[in-house]
């Protein structure tokens, strides 16, 4: 093995590959996010989708209803979150912590039969063109379809939310929503979509992961990403373009580490992991620091109930 | 259809039947659905819900249990609610609770082969401290850079279980261990009393109830509280009030992460006695649904850490006589916690039926 | 005094509770997990020797997914209390947990796996020799590899897990004096997502056979897609990478857990430290590959068949550590105690044990 550009090229491929899931929770997050609501549940609503995903693709046999089966499962257990908090006015925290107990607990009760099953292959475009490219071969051929849609989404999310008329409303609504609602918006049903959207997106997370990632079903098999993905929110300052770049960040410091490790480097595995977080923390001082900048990025209601008197 | 049947109406204040009727609605719901899903599993409703809620308590040991179990999410919870009532979002109280486990740890490590009466004091002393400097920095990072408080807490409770990953499977592990991932046993000394014989409920239980009664008292009986409750209320009245912000933050973040430490303190050297990857089942985290289901209150966070910590020792026992596997239990555990908090609209709203009119039908 | 009467009178009451629940008569067999059953590995292997003892007529009860903190006490204290006769704790974290509840259960048997204490003597300890399946996988790998390079995905550096890595490592030099174990410690028994993540940078690094000590399928699934040579770990992997598993090692836990549950029940049963390898079926192996090509596949048996017999050990001298110090010196064969805590690696494996 040797240090030339073709084998660069399969590393930042596995890097890429491996931050789909990030960049996928993260998105739908971060539009939750803007419209001032917190959901913590991320994880919960992953693995709800990795197991739907799963369970649809070995039943129905159909990739493409599995796809858009666990998406549905995500708005379905979102709709849960967003009932308690937005109709009930509960406190988004302590709901989104509930709420991953019971995604986990739940998912366990719904993939009992369908552990020990080995997943379909799921298609990719161009595999022969991956091998026979250096460098640009394996980073942009021999992908799924979801591989593809993950690194365009932050791109439709940016402009959503800077372009269109929607976008902007759920910015208003998340930065003051006492003057969205003057202004004729219903703050709750837009922060329900957002809550909506943000499940589905998360589904579809926790689908990759058991349907092309690790084609399998196991319990707990999110393992933490949805916190990760709840990082990647704050390192981007809900960016959405900075999402791709934090969760090649991410992505790269994990798989770099066993590269590391591989090559037979001794390393403190556990201090490149803390990393991550470590980094989103520094990014966070960096922005708040300012008043102006965090205006400019930080949802200002973010996590706090909106009730209207009628 | 133009008239509603119902219109809901924001409560001016708070009546304190509500307050006390509202726990016992959610869990009449709670059996209710409960039941009904062991039901529809194929389990026997009613006995399912006995060995949940019943049998885990029924004798002596099971209920020495529930207060072992409760008494870390009790301490937890009170400290929170110092930081939730102020409008400060402290939710990295596992990291805090973490971090005061390895700072207290590692005094009981110093000590691993002395006996004497001092050193579970500094024990103790060591953790509370250890959780305080941890939540210091979400405290410092706001009142300095004005930074999030609840994702810079978030993010330092997985530093911290790196750290103490990091710890047990190097520097710290047991010489003679063979490289397991734990540190030595910590001696006698380090160890918390146990009150009784054979039971496992230690002298941890006094400190959280000493920080139950000690909160009480500061929330309804201080300036500090009435402080709290006045920037919780709105931190722009506060201003104008001339409170010093600052002070309260980093007050109200400093109690809180000593009482995560010590809840680290009890666990390791209450039922561990050493330090390994797994001091907390999430406890920081548990801890947070306790304290707004225990509505911030010292005596409801008494019984809401009580009703938790049942949900888990329900789970156990289920499992154990009727075989329910473990994931029923925790969605089962996710509706309670749902309902819970979902009875707390009951609390600021009310429901006037407004009476159907013929014509409408 | 007024204290000693109220603690007199709580243990009095709390025994009582002890005995009125441990009065059912029936024989029952218990066991704690560490993971849910539906790991599709460890706990997964264990439960499926509890099946074995259910199907010999034989009641039991598992916890799953019992954290290894202060929890596991009470689910063990639970199960003696609740009339199980033997009590099978099947995590190394057990171990403190296990010992203390069999001295207040002096009638209950406890097996604990993995584990090194016996404080009481109805405490038993099992586990596997899983390095005898590992010796042949290295005798395999060192056969198949073009690139002579055997990537190895590796959990905590505990002495198992070290073993595992040496006994493999002196297989295949033997057969191949040019290989190279890559290594990577991945800190978790069990994360799909950070296996497959490992087992894919070790491809890319030019290791063209995988195999892994931890308990997931996801590295045997990247190595199909690949197309390289990968190893089943737990159970029988062979449907998640058809192409791509030359075999894989079994954890067979149901003749033992059998064989000791019965000894319970006819009162037979005495303490004892087991390690059980691929002469007691402990450990199996699941069918090999017919691409190793019918030659390797009569050579791996005759090994398997040697090392079931005992006329061959993993680990016979002369064996040197990396520094080049003699372990095991020529014509001998490691013995237990040294095995048992084996922290160094033998020369040929490259890097250090992570500290």
């Amino acid at each position: 093995m040797s240090f030339d550009i073709s084998f660069i090229g399969v590393v930042i491929a596995s890097i890429m590959a491996s931050s789909v899931p990030l960049i996928l929770a993260a998105s739908g997050e971060l539009i939750t996010e803007r419209s001032g609501v917190l959901n913590l549940g991320v994880e919960g609503m992953m693995i709800i989708g990795a197991i739907s995903g799963f369970a649809l693709m070995i039943v129905t046999g159909n990739l493409f209803i599995a796809i858009i089966g666990s998406m549905f499962a995500g708005v379905i257990i979102s709709t849960i979150f967003g009932f308690l908090t937005q109709t009930l006015l509960t406190n988004h925290v302590a709901t989104g912590l509930a709420l991953t107990i019971f995604g986990i607990g739940m998912s366990a009760m719904l993939g009992k039969n369908f552990v020990g099953i080995p997943g379909k292959e799921f298609p990719v475009f161009f595999d022969n063109l991956s091998e026979s490219i250096p460098f640009f071969g394996p980073i942009l051929f021999g992908h799924s379809i979801v591989f593809y849609f993950a690194f365009i989404l932050p791109f439709l999310t940016n402009y959503f939310l800077k372009k269109t008329k929607i976008g902007l409303m759920v910015r208003a609504v998340g930065d003051s929503p006492d003057s969205a609602s003057n202004q004729g918006i219903n703050v709750n049903l837009v922060r329900y979509l957002c809550i909506l959207y943000g499940g589905a997106m998360c589904g579809l997370a926790g689908a990759y992961l058991s349907m092309i990632y690790t084609p399998q079903w196991i319990e707990n098999m999110t393992g933490g990403r949805g916190w990760i993905a709840l990082a990647l929110v704050v390192f981007s300052t809900w960016n959405p373009i900075k999402i791709l770049i934090g969760a090649m960040i991410f992505g790269g410091i994990t798989i770099l580490q066993l590269h590391m490790q591989a090559l037979g480097l001794r390393i403190p595995v556990q201090f490149l992991s803390a990393l991550p977080y470590i980094m989103t923390i520094i990014v966070l001082v960096v922005i708040s620091r300012d008043s102006r900048k965090i205006k400019l990025s930080t949802p200002s209601s973010l996590g706090k109930s909106f009730y209207k008197e009628k | 259809m133009e008239g509603k049947l119902i219109k809901i109406v924001k409560r001016d204040d708070i009546s304190k039947s509500v307050f006390f009727l509202t726990p016992i609605l959610a869990i009449i719901l709670t059996l209710i659905s409960g039941g009904l899903i062991f039901y529809l599993l194929g389990f026997k409703p009613l006995e399912a819900l006995k060995f949940f809620f019943i049998v885990p308590i029924n004798n002596v040991y099971g209920f020495s249990e529930l207060l072992l179990k409760a008494t870390p999410l009790c301490l937890i919870a009170i400290g929170l609610s110092f930081c939730f009532k102020s409008n400060n979002w402290n939710i990295g109280a596992e990291g805090q609770l973490t971090f005061g486990g390895i700072v207290s740890g590692g005094v009981a490590l110093l000590f691993y082969n002395q006996e004497g009466f001092y050193i579970l004091p500094l024990v103790v002393l060591a953790g509370a401290v250890g959780g305080m400097i941890y939540a210091m920095i979400p405290a410092i990072l706001k009142t300095h850079f004005n930074t999030n408080e609840i994702l810079v807490s978030l993010m330092l409770v997985y530093v911290s279980k790196l750290l103490l990953d990091y710890l047990v499977v190097g520097p710290w592990s047991n010489p003679e261990g063979f490289n397991f991932p734990e540190t030595r046993q910590f001696s006698n000394s380090a160890r918390m009393p146990i009150l009784f014989e054979g039971l496992r409920i230690h002298a941890g239980i006094f400190i959280a109830l000493a920080t139950v009664i000690i909160s009480w008292f500061v929330f309804y009986k201080t300036y500090l509280g009435f402080q709290m409750k006045v920037s919780g209320f709105s931190l722009k009245t506060a201003k104008y009030a001339g409170y010093k912000g600052k002070t309260m933050i980093l007050l109200v973040f400093m109690i809180s992460g000593a009482c995560a430490g010590l809840a680290g303190v009890g666990e390791i050297t209450g039922p561990i006695g050493q330090l390994h990857r797994e001091i907390s089942p999430d406890y920081g985290f548990t801890a947070i649904i306790v304290a707004f289901l225990g509505r911030l209150n010292p005596i409801g966070i008494i019984f809401a850490s009580l009703v938790v910590a049942l949900t888990y020792l329900g789970a156990e026992t289920a499992q154990i006589f009727m075989q329910i596997p473990k994931y029923t239990g925790q969605v089962f555990q996710g509706m309670i916690l749902f309902f819970l908090l979902a009875s707390d609209y009951l609390l600021f709203f009310k429901i006037k039926f407004l009476g159907i009119k013929k014509n409408e039908l | 005094m007024l204290k000693k009467i109220f603690r007199y009178f709580i243990s009095s009451l709390f025994f009582l509770s002890v005995t009125s629940l441990s009065a059912n008569a029936e024989f029952k067999v218990g066991f704690v997990y560490v993971g849910p059953t539906g790991d599709h590995g460890w706990t997964y292997q264990h439960h499926e020797g509890r099946n074995a003892v259910e199907a010999a007529g034989m009641k039991t009860t598992f916890v799953e997914s019992v954290p290894e903190g202060a929890d596991s006490e009470r689910v063990i204290r639970q199960l003696a209390q609740s009339g199980h006769d033997i009590i099978f704790t099947t995590s190394f974290g057990y171990m403190d947990p296990t010992n203390k509840v069999a001295k207040d259960f002096p009638n209950v048997k406890f097996e604990h796996a993995t584990g090194y204490k016996r404080e009481h003597s109805n405490v038993s300890t099992y586990s596997a020799r899983f390095y005898e399946g590992r010796t042949l996988l290295g005798h395999i790998a060192g056969k198949m590899t073009k690139t002579n390079t055997i990537g190895y995905i590796a959990s905590f550096p505990i002495p198992e897990v070290i073993r595992g890595i040496n006994a493999m490592t002196l297989a295949a030099q033997k057969v191949n004096p040019k290989i190279k174990t890559k290594i990577v410690w991945v800190f978790t028994w069990y994360d799909p997502g950070k296996e497959s993540e490992a087992a894919q940078a070790l491809i890319d690094q030019g290791a063209d056979v995988i195999m892994q000590h931890t308990d997931s399928t996801a590295p045997v699934q990247v190595a199909e897609k690949a197309g390289v040579w990968s190893f089943g770990q737990a159970s029988d992997m062979q449907r998640f990478a058809p192409k791509s598993i030359l075999t894989s090692i079994i954890d067979d836990w149901a003749p033992y857990y059998v064989e000791r549950s019965k000894a319970a029940k006819n009162g037979t049963w005495k303490q004892q430290d087991t390690w059980h390898g691929l002469k007691d079926g402990m450990v199996a192996m699941a069918p090999y590959n017919p691409a190793m090509g019918s030659a390797l596949v009569k050579e791996v048996e005759q090994l398997q068949k040697d090392l079931a017999s005992g006329k061959k050990h993993s680990f016979t001298g002369p064996i040197y550590d990396q520094k080049g110090n003699l372990l095991v010196a020529e014509g001998k064969v490691a013995d237990d105690g040294m095995l048992a805590g084996m922290s160094v690696y033998v020369k040929g494996v490259e890097g250090d044990i992570p500290q």
